[in-house]
């Protein structure tokens, strides 16, 4: 299927992507999830220094006819957010891997990184769920 | 009596081409033991004998148009304009349902578009959805609302003890299960400042209603910024017939304004059905729970409605939805859309003053009757609590019994500091004869 | 362009022209007080209309509107049966609208014999030991009876039961009247036959279950084949049985849920005892619970106070329940619904509530075998009083369900329940009821038929429906993204909303 799957990153099974950069790293959704949602028209992001556990809630996305709850994929605190993604929720549908990153995060839990799926497994489990 | 179309052929027919031999082999799956249960109940009647039986119920009771009623408290006996129930009754707006496919809805949905319009101008809000079940319900959402803004980081509520006492009970059933911490029963004599001292950084909801439920109303003045100090929500619980003079709660800095919609056009029908509106600001709107219309267009370009932010409710969110509410009160506001309308900006303003003259005036001469006295401790709108020198409930039969009228609401039952005292409401509907009668009578039981 | 070409109806602030007004009240007849001017507001930003421009508005908004008394509205899951005028009637007689709730209850024992002889009549109709009236709505009645179950485990010191089981087949309201009773949702599978998937259901029951929530006939419109062996699972481990019952219609006279053992269940009688929808309310959501929970009943209820004699009528009033779980609503319930439900079933009685129930299933059965050699059918057994279709086929594969719903409506049908139940692909849930006759089903099937058949050959024809209809397809991204909620004109002009 044609969902893209960038190499640069990690993924989850719950459709984020994570993007490491050092003890830093930036969080968004996948193409699949925002092809499942379609058309996304508001998104609430938490705040910076709000800290979260692995697979809290942090951020909400609602398309017309969905809304998803987005989960921390390792635990966090929030270093910046990106705002101009509150007004212009249809970039997470146009660029979900540039202009459309969620959040910026601190790594507080390395080790966590390890359970994350690399781009071709999470690749193969789109498909899987796809048929 | 049956309203079924089928005739014996077109049984045969349908039998025929679903493969059955007769009605009852299409219940095989239910338990054998439990099925066609024989039921006590009296046997079918024709339209003509029900209306009779239902006629003579209805003439048992006592009702506002035959009794004078002076009774409020939440329910109000108001004029509402012919044309109300007449567009109501067009089978159109009656038998309708919920407009899930906008392009044969746009009816509905317009008119619940308009009625929010109106409900934000009475407010002075920015959105209000298109209502909840009653005021009650439509308060304790507020809570669920304000909960959900501080997603649960914030857990106490203010509420004055001065609302109505029965949508103090329905939010204590409603957040039964959800750890709150309610402040504001425990002394029901606490005044508005004493509930400006409760607020603190874990307050959530500050909640007060105007007038309250004693009809007093509310210096409003300074509760917005005590309650911003602390960063919570400052929700209050208007009557919408006040509004038609009174400044609107959004200019005393609500975030949050919730009532019954009653007034505006429905009758009191013994307690429903009612409507309860709810307005907030827009900064808020996605927090809010209940049906929503949002305007568009449609693929011709032409404008049209449509139920928006659908995502929040129970069919898509299910088990994370804010509220499991499905359904608004569709037809009563209708009827609000429609009286609003109708009374428009001088109507509604007239109605509110005529209460305002006519309550001023009975309480003026109630005061002078020896045994009663209006409590002044505030200034008021249509309605005052009167302390009596007998019990209420013996004031109130004599006043049915004796002179035809319904009497007030006893508010020592609620308020016990207010043993002995009765609240009074008057409306449009109240003559000055009718204040003469009660003014009589009250002499004359006194 | 002009304007009025894009606008079906003007709104009632663009017809509103400033000093015009639809009703003249009374002059004051008592002295006037001046009002305080501190707290008088300057502007009320209500439109200002004649009584015709008012009537003309809303008859010409109702003509945009498909409704059960215009045509067929086979609308899964809500029971759009005829709605009988007679009944409208009988909720406007004078003493039941214009009694006050709070009114001593001497002076309305008509409202309350009413109530009370209604109560009685649920009881019997569900197998139930008491009913409770006051619930809003179907949804509330949930929480209601949610909330009663809560607190019979918490009443016995069983304070570990925090979780309730629900089929996935389940109204969303399932799910969400249980979050909002702070207690826990366990989804359940259905199996291949569209029941309750009986393996799962024993693995997932223990101690702490509360109850399970089952709707039965299911949204399938299919009755529980095992439902004594679910119920007796459940039973074992302590949880209760919470029916409901929104499918009702198929069971008036049939079977009682409280025979098969269930313990609460609310009734929608805006579904099965024809109160009208008005356009999405008011409904009434009455609950009727077994012996174990009448403790827990929201307070008040209506009860006989002092039995009555051959010369005197019974003296009805209020009581309130030894451990109830409080009051759901202000007042006594959508007292006006339940003159309808009252009226409705007074006319039927009981062989007329069962031969409702058995002809809204005979015209459920018969669409269905007229379609099932053109529309999928998920689980193909005979169903109660709806049926779920697939929407979709092989060989049409850019057409969805809701195409064909869009498409409906240009032969004047309102559309079947789209994408519900979730767990059917494009579902269509079609509920029939009793009142509509065999040519209206005839009509209806011959429509679905042709509908498949231009699925195939002009598909172009249900992406771009409905063409007939008031409007096209509405822009729902648009009405989401750029939120516009209300038309009051100083709203819109005020700068700080005209670029939100």
């Amino acid at each position: 299927m044609p969902w893209k799957t960038p190499e640069d990153r990690l993924y989850t099974k719950t459709d984020e992507w994570v993007m490491l950069d050092g003890q830093s790293a930036l969080i968004g959704i996948t193409d699949y999830a925002q092809d499942q949602l379609s058309d996304i028209v508001y998104l609430e992001l938490p705040t910076i220094d709000e800290s979260f556990s692995k697979d809290d809630i942090f951020a909400t996305v609602e398309s017309v006819k969905a809304a998803a709850d987005v989960n921390m994929p390792v635990m966090a605190k929030i270093t910046e957010v990106n705002n101009d993604l509150e007004d212009q929720p249809e970039l997470i549908n146009l660029e979900p891997y540039e202009g459309a990153w969620f959040v910026k995060i601190d790594v507080q839990d390395v080790s966590q990184v390890e359970e994350l799926m690399d781009a071709s497994t999470y690749a193969d489990y789109c498909d899987s769920r796809s048929s | 009596m049956s309203y079924l179309p089928h005739t014996e052929l077109d049984r045969e027919k349908m039998l025929a081409a679903c493969g059955v031999e007769n009605l009852e082999a299409f219940f095989e799956t239910i338990p054998n033991e439990h099925r066609f249960p024989q039921l006590n109940m009296p046997g079918p009647l024709s339209e003509l004998e029900v209306l009779k039986e239902l006629q003579e119920l209805s003439e048992s009771n006592a009702e506002a148009t035959h009794y004078p009623c002076f009774l409020g408290a939440g329910a109000y006996h108001h004029y509402v304009p012919s044309l109300v129930n007449h567009m109501l009754l067009r089978g159109e707006n009656l038998t309708a349902y919920t407009p899930y496919q906008p392009e044969v809805s746009q009816g509905t949905l317009q008119t619940m578009f308009e009625f929010q319009s109106m409900i934000c101008a009475l407010t002075g809000m920015e959105v209000a959805n298109s209502s909840h079940y009653d005021g009650a319900t439509s308060t304790a959402e507020a809570i669920i609302m304000a909960l959900n803004h501080f997603r649960g980081k914030r857990t106490k509520i203010i509420i004055s003890p001065t609302i109505h006492p029965h949508y103090r009970q329905v939010i204590n059933t409603y957040t039964q299960g959800m750890g709150l911490t309610i402040v504001g029963q425990e002394n029901l004599e606490a005044d508005l400042d004493d509930l400006l001292t409760e607020l603190d950084d874990q307050t959530a909801l500050f909640i007060i209603q105007n007038p309250n439920f004693l009809g007093e109303l509310e210096d409003l003045q300074g509760i917005e910024n005590a309650v911003k100090d602390v960063g919570a929500l400052f929700c209050v619980i208007s009557n919408p017939i006040t509004l038609g003079t009174m400044k609107p709660p959004g200019e005393y800095g609500a975030d949050i304004v919730v009532g019954e919609g009653q007034p505006l056009g429905i009758p009191l029908s013994y307690g429903g059905p009612y409507l309860g509106f709810f307005a907030t600001r827009e900064k808020y709107v996605r927090k809010m729970s209940g049906r929503l219309v949002g305007e568009t267009v449609d693929a011709k370009g032409k404008r049209g409605y449509v139920l928006t932010l659908t995502p929040r409710e129970q069919h898509i969110r299910r088990d994370k939805a804010s509220s499991n509410i499905c359904t608004n009160q569709g037809l009563m506001v209708t009827a609000a859309a429609i009286y609003l309308s109708v009374l428009g900006k001088q109507g509604l303003r007239k109605v509110s003053e005529l209460c305002y003259h006519k309550a001023h005036y009975a309480a003026k001469q109630i005061d002078k009757i020896p045994g009663f006295a209006v409590r002044k401790d505030q200034p008021f709108f249509h309605e005052f609590a009167v302390h009596c020198t007998k019990p209420i409930i013996e004031i109130n039969k004599s006043l049915f019994d004796e002179y035809g009228l319904i009497g007030g609401y006893d508010l020592g039952q609620d308020y016990p500091h207010l043993k002995d005292h009765m609240l009074l409401a008057f409306t449009e509907m109240i003559s000055t004869d009718d204040i003469q009668c009660l003014c009589d009578a009250l002499g004359e039981i006194s | 362009m002009n304007i009025s070409d894009n606008i079906a109806e003007p709104t009632v602030y663009e017809l509103s022209s400033p000093g015009r007004s639809g009703v003249t009240l009374p002059e004051p007849d008592v002295p006037v007080e001046e009002l305080p001017t501190d707290i008088v507001r300057d502007d009320l930003d209500l439109p200002e209309l004649t009584q015709l421009d008012v009537i003309r508005h809303f008859q010409s908004l109702s003509q945009l509107n498909h409704s059960i008394d215009s045509g067929f509205y086979p609308l899964g899951s809500c029971t759009m049966k005829y709605n009988p005028r007679v009944n409208e009637d009988a909720a406007r007689l004078a003493g039941f609208m214009h009694s006050h709730p709070l009114q001593d209850v001497n002076t309305v024992q008509g409202n309350l014999a009413l109530m009370y002889e209604l109560q009685e009549w649920l009881k019997e109709i569900g197998g139930f030991a008491a009913v409770t009236l006051q619930p809003a709505a179907g949804a509330h009645g949930e929480l209601t009876g949610i909330m009663m179950m809560r607190d019979y485990h918490l009443s016995r010191g069983d304070n570990a039961r925090r979780k309730i089981l629900i089929p996935d087949s389940a109204h969303g309201t399932n799910p969400a009247s249980t979050t909002m009773s702070g207690l826990e949702v366990i989804e359940l599978p259905s199996d291949a036959r569209g029941n309750v998937d009986l393996d799962a259901l024993k693995s997932e029951c223990g101690e702490d279950i509360v109850g399970l929530m089952i709707t039965n006939p299911n949204t399938l419109g299919l009755f529980e084949e095992q439902i004594e062996e679910v119920v007796k699972t459940v039973r074992e481990c302590g949880g209760l049985i919470y029916g409901d019952g929104a499918n009702m219609n198929a069971l008036t006279g049939i079977v009682r849920p409280g025979d098969i053992g269930f313990d609460v269940m609310h009734y929608n009688l805006h579904k099965t005892f024809s109160t009208p929808h008005g356009g999405g309310g008011p409904g009434s959501g009455p609950v009727g619970v077994s012996e174990r929970l009448v403790d827990f009943l929201p307070t008040p209820i209506i009860e006989i106070v002092e039995q009555g004699n051959d010369q005197d009528p019974p003296l009805y009033g209020f009581a309130s329940p030894k451990h109830t779980i409080g009051r759901m609503k202000a007042f006594n319930g959508q007292f006006g619904v339940l003159v309808r439900a009252y009226t409705y079933i007074r006319i039927h009685g009981a062989t007329g509530l069962r031969s409702n129930s058995e002809h809204a299933v005979l015209n459920a059965n018969y669409l269905r075998s007229k379609v099932q050699d053109v529309y999928h059918l998920p689980y193909d057994r005979a169903c109660l009083h709806e049926f779920v279709v697939e929407g979709r086929w092989s060989d049409a594969p850019e057409i969805h369900a809701l195409d064909i719903s869009k498409r409906l409506m240009d032969f004047g049908f309102h559309p079947p329940t789209n994408y519900f139940p979730l767990i059917v692909h494009e579902a269509l849930m079609i509920e029939p009821t009793e009142t509509e006759s065999r040519e209206t089903l005839d009509k209806f099937a011959n429509a679905l038929i042709q509908i498949a058949d231009e699925a195939r050959n002009n598909p172009e024809l249900l992406l771009t429906a409905p063409h007939v209809t008031p409007s096209a397809r509405m822009d729902e991204v648009q009405a989401a993204r750029q939120l516009v909620l209300c038309c009051r004109p100083s709203y819109l002009s005020d700068p700080q909303y005209v670029n939100s």
